[in-house]
């Protein structure tokens, strides 16, 4: 086991570096003069001349990609091309909400996708499996953006007036106010490591609501993120309810199965104990896949329902051509995607022998 | 699914030996037998028609804006349900342009179809290029085209799609290129795959051994016989390219208004939702229904080609 964590560990590192480089390189892919996109067409050249030795445009390109390695390891992600703030600064502010959003989504979709799946397996072929599987292939197919305005649409507007009314945008009621963790345990003078933690998960209001007790703002914040975290966890549902059935549906044809049932066992306690935890080992996989999407999907849903995360901040850096942000935040993404892989693999040969080598 | 069992007995035994040049033939038929893939066709088969003859059947012509006549978001008009006979009839309404929501939907067709399969397409020729040589070649150039494709792999797609548009510049063709390159890797694992498996067959070994060159080995011998799972991979491939490419459409990233794509059309409107709703639903309807076919045909084409996963 220790040989195969080694190993799967050594393999992560040129990958990651090839992560970093593929980065870099889009990021020099900008066509023409980066200064001239950003700054204009009509930039004097004094001004770009300024603004290419800010960037490090002037330099050799070997340099620059060795400097943006050495800023990367102290965690220097550049900075914003339009507000010159830190990269990093403006990840750390606006993560809290797409993670939240993203654990509410993932949430959703594997409680009721392995439900669905489950019931679709073991009632396979009948009126339900039909119609469950049916759902699933139409719920891949509608794109997060239709799906989230049409969600919206339904209950913000049709519905408007019922007890179902849900939010269409932002995080919290209008008027209604967060104080944040830091200042209701007293750590305004903090500036540690814990102030930072406390400030990141301070920024997921439905947490903060919990661990406050403010419950006013708990519920609101939940309400604000049930349509979101719906439209964003569809697709994921959809695919986890398909793979649970066809797990589950392999599983249920083996011989040990047949053993269990020999023995006596009831319907139920067969597929609860016997046959559902081998038939969860693959979704440990799909589930770790689902998690990339849901990033990318937040792009998506957070500019349809106005939720200030990192997918926001990706829109409006598109829509102001400020590559850094865009750059950054693919990068953070796509590095914190690798490690979930890799927690992913390493926790599949934990779960299954078989996949260990001696 | 439970029909499946007998055909696949079929299509092993007949594959065997006795007619083995009916193989297409016998696939094809397999196919015919999947109510998903049935399904899939024949929704695939209506957007195709409606693709090609978007012109013909478009009231309007797409683009043109028929203000000054009629009002802007004006919501559908259909006679036969209803609608006042001495109004225009436009079937999906009007957009916020005052243009026949109906001829751009129907136009729209045109470009998601043509857009999927030139996506997958570049994909596909690039990737089964790649996979071919790894698996061929072994070694070195093997762990470094794999390597390389691992590292795509890292990326969510849609978010190094939208990091490659963001760079080249926004438009239809970089969100293609964009989409194409992010699902290259997916071709190439399988190409290779493939190549590794068909490459130790003893049909193989046989040609290598009546002196068949390399070229003649890759093309003649492994490259058909590698094909059936590219075609599964390509069809569920352009669902997600059609899905894909509007997103980045309606970010801004991919076609450009005035042009009628799905996507844009959604993004361009989408403050319309709660005034306008019809400018969400009929091209949102649309590209689900698109990327719904093409999903259920290539389910389809899995379960009739692939007899493990028959059940």
């Amino acid at each position: 086991m220790t040989r195969y964590i080694i190993r799967r560990l050594l393999i992560t590192i040129p990958v990651l570096f090839g992560v970093i480089l593929l980065v870099f390189v889009i990021g020099r892919l900008l066509p023409g003069d980066p200064c001239r996109i950003l700054l204009g067409e009509r930039a004097s050249d004094a001004i770009c001349a300024d603004f290419n030795h800010r960037f490090g445009f002037d330099r050799p390109v070997i340099e620059q990609f060795t400097t943006y390695l050495g800023n990367l390891s102290h965690g220097d992600l550049g900075s914003s091309f339009r507000t010159s703030r830190p990269v990093a600064t403006l990840l750390i502010e606006r993560l809290p909400m797409t993670l939240e959003l993203s654990i509410y989504a993932l949430l959703f979709a594997t409680t009721v996708g392995i439900l669905l799946g489950i019931v679709s397996a073991y009632k396979r072929n009948s009126a339900v499996d039909v119609l469950t599987m049916a759902g699933a292939n139409l719920g891949v197919s509608i794109p997060v953006f239709v799906l989230g305005l049409l969600l919206a649409s339904l209950f913000a507007l049709v519905l408007k007036g019922t007890p179902f009314a849900l939010p269409p945008s932002g995080r919290l009621t209008p008027g209604l106010s967060i104080v944040p963790l830091a200042v209701r345990w007293g750590m305004e003078n903090d500036h540690g490591p814990l102030r930072a933690i406390v400030d990141f998960v301070s920024n997921m209001y439905s947490i903060n609501g919990l661990l406050s007790a403010q419950w006013n703002v708990f519920l609101d914040a939940i309400r604000h993120l049930i349509l979101p975290a719906v439209a964003l966890g569809t697709i994921p549902l959809a695919i986890i309810a398909r793979i649970t059935r066809s797990s589950l549906v392999d599983v249920l044809g083996l011989d040990y199965i047949r053993t269990a049932r020999a023995k006596g066992l009831g319907d139920r306690s067969v597929v609860r104990k016997h046959a559902l935890p081998n038939a969860m080992l693959p979704l440990v996989t799909i589930i770790g896949l689902q998690i990339g999407g849901l990033l990318s999907g937040a792009v998506l849903t957070e500019t349809i329902f106005v939720l200030p995360g990192v997918g926001l901040a990706t829109y409006d850096a598109i829509t102001s051509h400020d590559f850094a942000v865009i750059q950054g935040f693919t990068l953070v993404i796509a590095v914190g995607f690798l490690f979930i892989n890799l927690i992913v693999d390493l926790s599949y040969a934990y779960l299954d022998p078989r996949v260990r080598p001696a | 699914m439970t029909t499946a069992a007998a055909p696949t007995q079929l299509g092993i035994d007949v594959a065997g030996a006795r007619r083995p040049a009916s193989l297409w033939r016998d696939t094809f038929s397999n196919v015919f037998r999947q109510r998903n893939a049935r399904v899939g066709l024949t929704i695939l088969a209506v957007l195709v028609l409606a693709a090609v003859f978007a012109d013909v059947l478009s009231p309007y012509d797409p683009d043109k804006t028929l203000l000054g006549t009629e009002k802007r978001l004006t919501p559908p008009c259909i006679h036969v349900l209803g609608c006042a006979a001495d109004k225009p009839e436009h079937p999906f309404g009007l957009d916020a342009n005052g243009r026949d929501e109906f001829s751009r939907v129907l136009h729209g067709a045109r470009i998601s179809l043509q857009v999927g399969f030139i996506t997958v397409g570049f994909a596909i020729v690039l990737g089964m290029l790649l996979g071919l040589v790894a698996g061929y070649a072994g070694g070195w150039t093997e762990t470094l085209i794999m390597r390389v494709m691992d590292v795509l792999l890292v990326f969510p797609a849609l978010l190094l799609a939208i990091a490659i548009v963001a760079a080249l510049g926004p438009g239809l063709i970089n969100a293609q290129l964009a989409i194409g390159i992010v699902a290259i890797p997916v071709y190439a694992r399988v190409m290779r795959a493939s190549v590794l498996s068909v490459r130790e067959n003893d049909f193989v070994t046989a040609s290598r051994a009546l002196g068949e060159t390399a070229f003649g080995l890759i093309f003649r011998r492994i490259l058909p016989n590698a094909l059936t799972p590219i075609i599964v991979a390509g069809t569920l491939g352009i669902a997600g390219a059609v899905l894909d490419i509007a997103a980045l459409s309606f970010l801004g990233l991919g076609a450009q208004p005035p042009l009628a794509e799905w996507g844009s059309m959604i993004g361009q409107d989408r403050n319309y939702v709660f005034t306008a709703p019809h400018l969400i639903w009929f091209p949102g309807f649309a590209l689900a229904l698109t990327v719904f076919g093409f999903n259920l045909l290539g389910d389809g084409l899995r379960d009739a080609l692939d007899p493990r996963l028959n059940r």
